[in-house]
């Protein structure tokens, strides 16, 4: 088995660092607001300009969303969506896209289909990395290992209340970049982030060599500029999600031109 | 016996440990360390005993039950009375212990989840004790089965949120409690009902209520002049039957849990994953879990309140896999049974919750011989459920 989606991503923020662009990494639900619509927006979006898109696996519980992710994954559970839906979206979506993905799931749903079994599909289906925003360090072990031996990237997550120690054990296990959860809480758009982002952000820097990417709370096209300026990426989710919701029936093109102009905010 | 489970990590064997967003894992950092600093630390124990005694009114009683032992002619059977806890249940023991520990850990602010409501009006009690500010997760479903809780909360002066997320019982009160930890972090204690959640709270919930145990072994071989044959207690999450098979586990007494079969094992409507459930991760530990092939969870169903929940603490599944413990099940009729015969014959109205573990005496006592001791740990008193026990009875109050 080769190794390429690791590189895929790492391929992404070292031409980026070159450009002295940050990523925009935008955050979609899979099979929300329908399974076929989903496949579009995740191909709408990429060529709007992302860099990496992050999918996500609609859950019974997720404990580290707010209102708006939970709502769309309700949704899309309503719609029958499971693991081999999500999956099967990315493989078809790699027909037309390059842009890595990176699968966004709760630990149990990798935990039931199998550590080894959903690194082996996921890599199949051409998915690049996987986060599991409730698999700290600590137990991660079993699914590093599995991942590895498929080139699935384990992305792992910091956030402000990590201390110096962990942050550093993180960064080592994680893979592709450094998600930094901006904030303590849960996942939503905010309308202003913490003030003390910036140090934030910076801590974890010194301790890591690694891309870093930002997500919780950012929203406005201003946010995601200021973000820009101190990470290597900026992830968007809620907002994204949101706006698909209301949008309707004109949510591909309203998150094409959503997305547009972040990009845009950010590489001014 | 000195156990050494769970180990440092809080894992069980392959049960437990901690699954939560990293947010948090600095805050379970905390807490790990405040309670290994106090459990050994006699201050703490002392204070604890204190209100245990004065304030929760222990030691409850092991009440012989000499009618009902009669009605079935076999076992002598004995009832542990939690029901006779302040606040009506042996929730207080856990509430008041982790209260104590908040303060110490300078906390201002506690937030617990609450299906019945049992938790959330242990919880609101040790809050108006303590002087702490309290705020109790309860789904909306809940807040409607058990509004007379609801407003004893408000009395104890506790702000109680309905939870309008997924299946709207227990299961989405404490992914709601769950969220706010995570957003209040630093100024907040979770106060977690039962012996589920991440470590350390499987091991902590549990020392706090071995104290059923631990006075169980007194009474009975004060009674009785030696141990129980059987101990049979309700599982939910799992709180009561580990506070009081604790000290017997690996011993010759026979512990047996009861689940809640809901409309039947097979109609898949029940709360029994350690009979029916696969292994899975809820609500930050690995544990049996009542889930589809995917992971999704799966509600569960009983017409007790405080059973009504998809997961069971971790040290359960691990008893369960290395035949320390026996895990049976019983409907919601068979409780419904239990609850009218034990009101009419020993005067004493059990918990919905506790109704199961009695249930489940009249599928064993066959085995049994007037030689053999059993001990049904009544968590809880039935006061709370008389509007739901009419419901199902048809009666119009």
């Amino acid at each position: 088995m080769d190794i390429t989606r690791v590189n895929r991503i790492n391929a992404v923020f070292d031409k980026l660092e070159e450009e002295n662009r940050t990523a925009l990494m935008p955050y979609l639900m899979a099979g929300y607001p329908d399974v076929q619509t989903s496949l579009e927006l995740l191909v709408a979006v990429a060529k709007a300009g992302a860099d990496l898109i992050e999918f996500g696996v609609p859950y019974s519980d997720p404990l580290a969303d707010g209102p708006t992710i939970q709502a769309a994954g309700e949704v899309a559970l309503a719609n029958n969506v499971n693991t081999d839906t999500v999956l099967d979206l990315v493989r078809r979506a790699r027909e037309s896209v390059d842009t890595p993905v990176v699968i966004m799931t709760y630990y149990n749903t990798i935990y039931r289909y199998g550590l080894e079994r959903f690194a082996q599909k996921a890599a199949e289906s051409g998915v690049d990395g996987v986060i599991a925003p409730d698999l700290p360090p600590e137990e991660a072990a079993p699914w590093v290992e599995a991942a590895t031996k498929f080139g699935i990237a384990t992305v792992m997550l910091v956030a402000p209340t990590s201390t110096d120690r962990r942050i550093e054990r993180i960064s080592e296990l994680s893979k592709g970049f450094v998600y930094c959860v901006s904030l303590t809480g849960v996942t939503g758009a905010r309308a202003n982030l913490p003030s003390n982002l910036t140090d934030f952000i910076y801590r974890v820097r010194k301790l890591t060599d690694k891309p870093l990417a930002v997500g919780f709370g950012i929203s406005e096209p201003e946010q995601a500029k200021d973000v820009s300026g101190i990470a290597d990426g900026v992830i968007i989710g809620s907002a994204l999600v949101g706006l698909i919701g209301k949008a309707g029936d004109g949510c591909v093109e309203a998150a094409r031109a959503y997305m547009s102009r972040i990009r845009e905010a950010m590489d001014t | 016996m000195q156990r050494l489970l769970p180990d440092e990590r809080g894992h069980f064997d392959e049960f437990g440990g901690q699954f939560v967003p990293e947010t948090l894992m600095t805050a379970l950092e905390e807490l790990v360390e405040a309670y290994e600093k106090y459990r050994d630390d006699p201050a703490f124990q002392d204070e604890l005993a204190f209100y245990q005694r004065e304030y929760i009114s222990r030691p409850t009683g092991l009440y012989f039950a000499k009618k009902l032992t009669g009605h079935y002619g076999r076992a002598k059977i004995y009832l542990k009375r939690e029901d006779l806890c302040h606040t009506g249940s042996h929730k207080l023991n856990n509430t008041i212990g982790q209260a104590l520990l908040a303060k110490r850990m300078g906390k201002k602010r506690i937030i617990a989840e609450t299906g019945a409501g049992q938790h959330g009006v242990a919880s609101a009690t040790a809050a108006a004790l303590f002087g702490l500010e309290c705020e109790v997760y309860m789904g909306e479903e809940d807040t409607r089965r058990q509004s007379l809780n609801v407003f004893r909360m408000n009395l104890l002066g506790s702000d109680v949120i309905p939870v309008t997320s997924g299946t709207k019982t227990l299961k989405d009160a404490m992914n709601e409690a769950i969220r706010d930890w995570v957003t209040n972090v630093e100024t907040t204690y979770y106060l977690l009902g039962s012996v589920g959640g991440p470590h350390p709270y499987p091991m902590m919930v549990r020392d706090f209520q071995t104290i059923i145990g631990r006075e169980t072994k007194e009474q009975i071989e004060q009674a009785e002049g030696r141990a129980p044959d059987f101990i049979i207690a309700c599982v939910g999450g799992g709180s009561n039957a580990m506070g009081i098979f604790y000290p017997f586990i690996g011993t010759e007494t026979r512990l047996i849990g009861v689940e809640p079969a809901g409309h039947g094992l097979e109609s898949g409507q029940h709360g029994a994953p350690l009979s029916r459930g696969d292994k899975g991760i809820l609500h930050g530990s690995l544990s049996y879990l009542l889930q589809d092939e995917y992971g999704q969870v799966l509600p569960a169903h009983s017409i007790s309140a405080g059973l009504d929940y998809p997961g069971v603490g971790p040290e359960h599944s691990y008893l369960k896999d290395n035949a320390l413990a026996e895990y049976a099940s019983v409907t919601d009729d068979e409780a419904l049974e239990a609850f009218k015969l034990l009101s009419q014959i020993e005067g004493i109205l059990p918990a919905l919750e506790s109704s199961h573990a009695v249930a489940y005496i009249d599928k064993m006592i066959a085995e049994t011989t007037k030689d053999d001791i059993i001990v049904v740990n009544l968590s809880g008193r039935g006061d709370k459920d008389v509007q739901v026990v009419a419901a199902a009875l048809g009666v119009n109050l």
